[in-house]
């Protein structure tokens, strides 16, 4: 049956576009920038056929696309989504929009490359969020480094060499690893398909092994603690567009990997090591909670409040193993995963949010430093307005996208452990305080100085960008069920996955999580 | 009546979309116009749902309006349980809201004054006000409606959303936008141990329901925790839940926000400490209290934290000069003393006395802001004096809701607080005795506190300047009906609605009680078993300890701040130097807000701090990162020695390792 090549679609256009806009040149700077919006909304409007065809009764791979690329060494040109992938290609079409919008007027430096950048990263990460060749997945994994390597380097701030370099380094070193790691699974499975990854029966060593060198790469891209300190610097040295699409879905991608690789590939080393990825969650939550809260510029105050949150995307992944060895737990398992995507997505749009509203401080006075502003609002009371609702998301309130992912993480993780719920819960009190504080001192007071006083409103361009997302917080936390029916069935094919025991007949002694019982087995009285 | 539900919940929230998002385009009046018709559709509606509930026997409403979300197969829904308890608060405040909505025409009308000479957010001031109060009310009807857990969190943290921005709506004001975050911080405290309660519930009942957790409650009652060394599932969760309540409705030692809330403009004062938000966690208790009577360490626990309210938070208002904040803290210890009913498991009573409270408190504040208008926005009660002779209405109904608040018999606080004393009399709870002795201490200070404001207020020489002295006169009727509107129920309501709430068990309908007491803590059990009518009831009062409490500080203020006053204007001053060192522990409010500022807010920083400098700066950005950059460079350092360039170097090396091999091989 021929089925429409939409996620190869999705894929190139956004690329083909953007090497249109770099054809283009500069030209005729209006034109390019047309031609980029034009491609990102193609391009979105294209995603949400995703969302319309998925069926969300399955967990098998959908829109699945298979052409042998490199036939010696197996390697395939194989795409397909599921209920984990999908919203997230969904988001980095949506953000890539607000994304060019952002930069219309800001960028006059070579605006065609600036947005060619960005249409050709969307694409690549779209690739990255469907490739079902590890292959493939790593080429476009590698392939993501380079457009944001220009986006700092060459619209970045005063410092933007030391900061794309430690990006570039940081993100590189974790993904070597990761490479390794894929070139043993492929002797072992003896193809490069990832859900052959998945099926392949793996000893305790090689597990760890494997699990640790994903762990390297998939760790500094959330990124976790303790390789967590290139985001602030790429974030105070990017552009607005570039901490936006860094925060809102660069960070999703090593939360993804840990979902498509590490755990269901390596589930009893997963589980057996859960204790660390659980530990390091909870230190993103409360102790950068505190770095947060002793941040002066805001661009890294919201880049260590991203760190904070994606704290507990990770603990809701790894939760699931602590609830299926802690008997008296029940269920659980599967809200802690759905909670922690819930939160990637949220905090894709409030984190991009958060980022366009310092962005417009930013393109007026030229500083992040908070100290520099004060009383905003009085001069611009409907960015004001628009800080502080998405200030509040951040502080995780009800209502909002903000408050869904960290509600249910909450609940999963509580059911593992008393400790690490308090742990967890403390982000009430800490986000509340570091995201308000610094809306106490930037929007409210007494207009602090001249610039301040000088300040326009927002132009309908700004205004439209910042209505969207609010939108879209708005409706996610009023109504998360849509978004929660399309992952559930995935999720829980996840879940069954990972905690089934994949160690060999000789290991199964080892095995904490549960073996699939032979047929014959259970059919005996 | 689901269509009635959601149009109680949803006019408040339509009235305040359109003041807020279109205020600058309708103006003033439509503003008001469109929220004052929101929320007094909303309190005909839920008057009318209260009077079917009191006279057609309406059958409880409990029913989803949509699924939130559905993961791990628990179900998360928005949907409402109307119940004879939720009916009473909905009318409530609602009615409260009405009121507190006109008086904000008056109170309002000439905000621009507060805010600097071009700034923007003064412009549209007026409109945003009532948006948020508006938006103030859907909230706490969310909360007051919901039928799961979920959804009282949605309404708990939505009210305190609104508090935040009502507390610091004079933004341009350091202390206001101050107070708002310390309001909304020490909320996020209490909310912190209620979102833990929420997932205590979820865990162990399986659901966020009320309905089924409540008839799952019993059967769970004998569960242990493994914490502590096991403590019981019932008293963890109650705890939990109560350490948000306490947030909420300000108990020690949380309620360091309530005072500062006064930092907002009078009519939310009013709101906030009448019928919204700090009711909110007596409402929870009550309405919790299938699980507060399975577990009497969280029962004894409730009680004494509202004792200790009830009495120490009223003797902090003896020492306050600021008329606002001598009210606030009355709130604080008449919030004590429904917590402390709460505690003695007299749930009717401690909403009854929510439900009267409502009513004077919001006109107290009312009132207080009437006469702050008069004199032009100074709150310092030793600057004012003699306002009786002109503002008689607002003199008149500040009277009344004085002796209602200090419990004068026949009045509607007298009620409801003797039947919480007679209740926590009888309680065999540990601490029982502490809560008893300091409540009943407590009437003589409420009534100390309550007089000594209305004589230095209302009585004796006018102390404020010349100036306005002339410009006194009575405020406009938008403010003054509102003060008669309320002054109604402060003074009938108790004599009506005690027979029914407490005595008659008005609360359960058919088969489905909110209010739960186990018969060994039926503390109310006594008064209905003497009850002989409210009559009697105030005649029996006449002879007990506690009205001869509120009799004599009556008396007491009145001989100080009025008789004697009037001779020796300097009295007040003397009294509080005479209580030396107690009168500045008062003054400093026991310590609270310093010990917090400093160490609390102070430590956060400091370990905020701390970890920046030391961990990410230092250890992990300068030791690990920059320093195997560092370590690459010196190996590299090292190798560069052997790549000199120099063509004779390589020529040598060739040479040297040539001579090396071919030993090597030959002597092998």
């Amino acid at each position: 049956m021929y089925q429409f090549p939409l996620l190869t679609l999705l894929i190139w256009l956004p690329i083909v576009g953007g090497i249109a806009v770099l054809a283009s040149g500069d030209r005729s700077a209006s034109t390019s920038k047309w031609t980029a919006l034009g491609f990102a909304v193609l391009t979105f409007v294209s995603s949400l056929w995703l969302w319309f065809g998925f069926d969300p009764g399955t967990a098998e791979m959908q829109f699945a696309e298979r052409v042998a690329w490199i036939p010696t060494f197996d390697v395939y040109y194989a795409l397909g989504v599921d209920g984990i992938s999908m919203p997230l290609i969904i988001l980095t079409a949506f953000i890539t929009i607000f994304v060019v919008i952002a930069g219309w007027e800001v960028i006059s430096y070579k605006p065609s490359q600036y947005m060619a950048a960005f249409l050709i990263m969307e694409g690549v990460m779209i690739g990255v969020f469907s490739a079902l060749d590890a292959v493939l997945f790593y080429v476009f994994w590698e392939a993501m480094l380079i457009p944001m390597f220009i986006i700092i380097g060459v619209w970045g701030g005063p410092n933007r060499v030391y900061a794309t370099i430690k990006f570039f380094i940081y993100t590189f070193f974790g993904s070597v690893f990761m490479l390794v790691a894929l070139i043993y699974l492929y002797f072992q499975a003896g193809s490069f398909s990832i859900l052959d990854f998945h099926a392949l029966e793996l000893g305790m060593t090689a597990q760890t092994l494997i699990f640790i060198a994903f762990l390297l790469a998939f760790a500094v891209k959330v990124p976790m603690f303790p390789v967590h300190t290139w985001l602030p610097d790429a974030h105070v040295e990017a552009p607005t567009g570039g901490s936006v699409i860094l925060a809102a879905i660069m960070l999703k991608i090593g939360g993804y990997g840990f979902l498509r690789f590490s755990m269901p590939i390596a589930p009893d080393a997963s589980a057996a090591l859960a204790w660390l990825i659980i530990a390091m969650s909870l230190i993103a939550v409360v102790y950068i909670g505190f770095v947060a809260l002793a941040q002066r510029d805001m661009k890294k105050l919201i880049a260590y409040s991203s760190i904070a949150h994606m704290g507990f995307v990770t603990l809701g992944f790894f939760i699931v193993f602590a609830i299926v060895q802690n008997s008296t737990a029940g269920a659980g398992a599967v809200m802690g995963v759905e909670g922690g995507l819930v939160q990637m997505i949220s905090h894709g749009f409030i984190s991009g949010a958060l980022f366009l509203c310092v962005g417009v401080l930013y393109d007026r006075v030229h500083s992040r430093e908070i100290a520099d502003y004060g009383g905003v609002v009085n001069t611009m009371p409907w960015f004001g307005a628009f800080f502080v609702y998405f200030a509040m998301a951040n502080s995780g309130l009800p209502g909002t996208s903000g408050f869904v992912g960290e509600f249910m993480v909450i609940l999963a993780t509580f059911r593992a452990n008393f400790w690490w719920a308090l742990l967890a819960a403390t982000t009430l009190i800490l986000a509340a305080a570091y995201t308000l504080w610094m809306i106490k001192r930037v929007v409210f007071g007494p207009v602090a100085n001249d610039k301040v006083a000088a300040l326009k409103d927002l132009d309908r361009r700004e205004t439209f960008n910042l209505s969207a997302l609010a939108a879209v917080v708005l409706a996610l936390g009023l109504w998360p069920a849509p978004l929660l029916e399309v992952m559930h069935t995935s999720v829980e094919h996840l879940v069954t996955q990972v905690t089934t025991c994949k160690l060999p007949a000789e290991e199964v002694g080892a095995c904490v999580l549960s073996r699939p019982e032979p047929l014959a087995a259970v059919a005996q009285p | 009546m689901e269509n009635v539900y959601l149009t109680i919940v949803l006019a408040p929230l339509v009235g305040a979309i359109v003041a807020g998002f279109f205020g600058g385009r309708i103006g003033r009046v439509g503003a008001h116009s469109v929220t004052i018709a929101g929320v007094g559709l909303s309190t005909l509606l839920s008057l009318w749902v209260l009077g079917r509930f009191i006279w057609a026997d309406e059958p409880v409403f409990d029913g989803a309006v949509y699924t939130w979300l559905v993961s791990d197969g628990m179900r998360f829904e928005v949907g409402f349980l109307v119940d004879k308890l939720t009916a009473m608060m909905m009318a409530t405040v609602t009615f409260v809201s009405l009121m507190v909505h006109i008086y904000t025409i008056g109170y309002m009308a000439d905000d621009a004054h507060n805010w600097p000479e071009g700034a923007l957010t003064g412009r549209n001031s007026y409109q945003r006000f009532f948006s948020y109060i508006s938006l103030f009310t859907f909230s706490m009807l969310m909360l007051v409606m919901a039928n799961n857990f979920m959804q009282l969190f949605f309404g708990w943290e939505a009210v305190g959303l609104v508090s935040y921005l009502l507390i610091g709506f004079w933004s341009t004001r350091d202390s206001a936008t101050f107070a708002g975050l310390k309001a909304f911080l020490v909320n996020r405290v209490g909310d912190f141990g209620f979102l833990l309660g929420i997932a205590a519930v979820a865990m162990y009942f399986g659901t966020l329901d009320y309905a089924e957790v409540f008839a799952a409650a019993p059967g769970l009652a004998g569960t242990e925790v493994a914490l502590f060394g096991g403590v019981s599932l019932m008293t963890l969760v109650c705890v939990l839940l109560f350490i948000g309540a306490m947030g909420k409705s300000a108990q020690v030692p949380f309620h360091v926000w309530l005072p500062d809330s006064m930092e907002g403009p009078t009519p939310i004062s009013a709101l906030i400490h009448a019928a919204t938000m700090v009711t909110a966690g007596i409402f929870m208790v009550a309405r919790m209290s299938p699980l507060y009577e399975l577990s009497e360490v969280a029962l004894s626990f409730v009680l004494i934290v509202g004792a200790t309210t009830a009495f120490f938070m009223g003797l902090v208002g003896l020492v306050q000069n600021d008329i606002k904040r001598v009210v606030a803290y009355s709130t604080l210890s008449q919030l004590g003393y429904m917590v402390t009913a709460l505690g003695a498991s007299a749930y009717a009573a401690g909403v009854f006395h929510l439900m009267t409270h409502a009513f004077f408190k919001a006109l107290l504040f009312l009132a207080a802001g009437s006469v702050i208008i008069a004199v032009h926005h100074n709150q310092d009660i030793r600057q004012m004096g003699g306002i009786r002779k002109y503002m008689p209405i607002t003199w008149l109904t500040a009277l009344i809701g004085s002796l209602a608040l200090i419990g004068f018999p026949g009045f509607s606080g007298f009620f409801s607080k003797d039947a919480i004393i007679a209740a926590v009399n009888q309680t065999e709870l540990f601490g029982g005795g502490y809560a008893a002795l300091l409540l009943t201490l407590g009437v003589l200070v409420t009534a100390l506190y309550s007089f000594r404001m209305y004589f230095l207020v209302f009585h004796g020489k006018p102390r404020m300047d010349d100036h306005t002295r002339e410009h006194l006169h009575e405020t406009p009727k938008v403010v003054t009906i509102p003060l008669v509107m309320l002054a109604i129920p402060s003074v009938f309501i108790g004599w009506f609605a005690i027979e029914p709430m407490l005595i008659n068990d008005w609360f359960a309908s058919g088969d489905w009680s909110p209010i739960m007491v186990a018969p060994e803590h039926d503390t109310l059990a006594h008064l209905r078993e003497h009850w002989h009518g409210q009559g009697a009831f105030v005649m029996h009062a006449l002879g007990t300890p506690t009205l001869m409490l509120a009799l004599g500080g009556l008396v007491f203020a009145a001989l100080v701040w009025w008789a004697i006053a009037a001779r020796k204007p300097d009295i007040d001053a003397k009294l509080l130097a005479l209580g030396g060192p107690l009168t500045r522990l008062l003054q400093n409010k026991y310590g609270f807000d310093d010990f917090n500022q400093r160490f609390l807010a102070g430590g956060a920083r400091l370990l905020g701090q701390t970890f920046w400098n030391r961990g990410d700066q230092t250890l992990i950005d300068d030791g690990m990162v920059n320093g195997s950059a560092r370590s690459v460079g010196r190996m590299a350092g090292v190798l560069r020695l052997l790549q000199t360039g120099y063509l004779y170097h390589y020529a040598i090396a060739m040479i040297v390792g040539l001579v090396g091999l071919m030993t090597i091989f030959v002597t092998l």
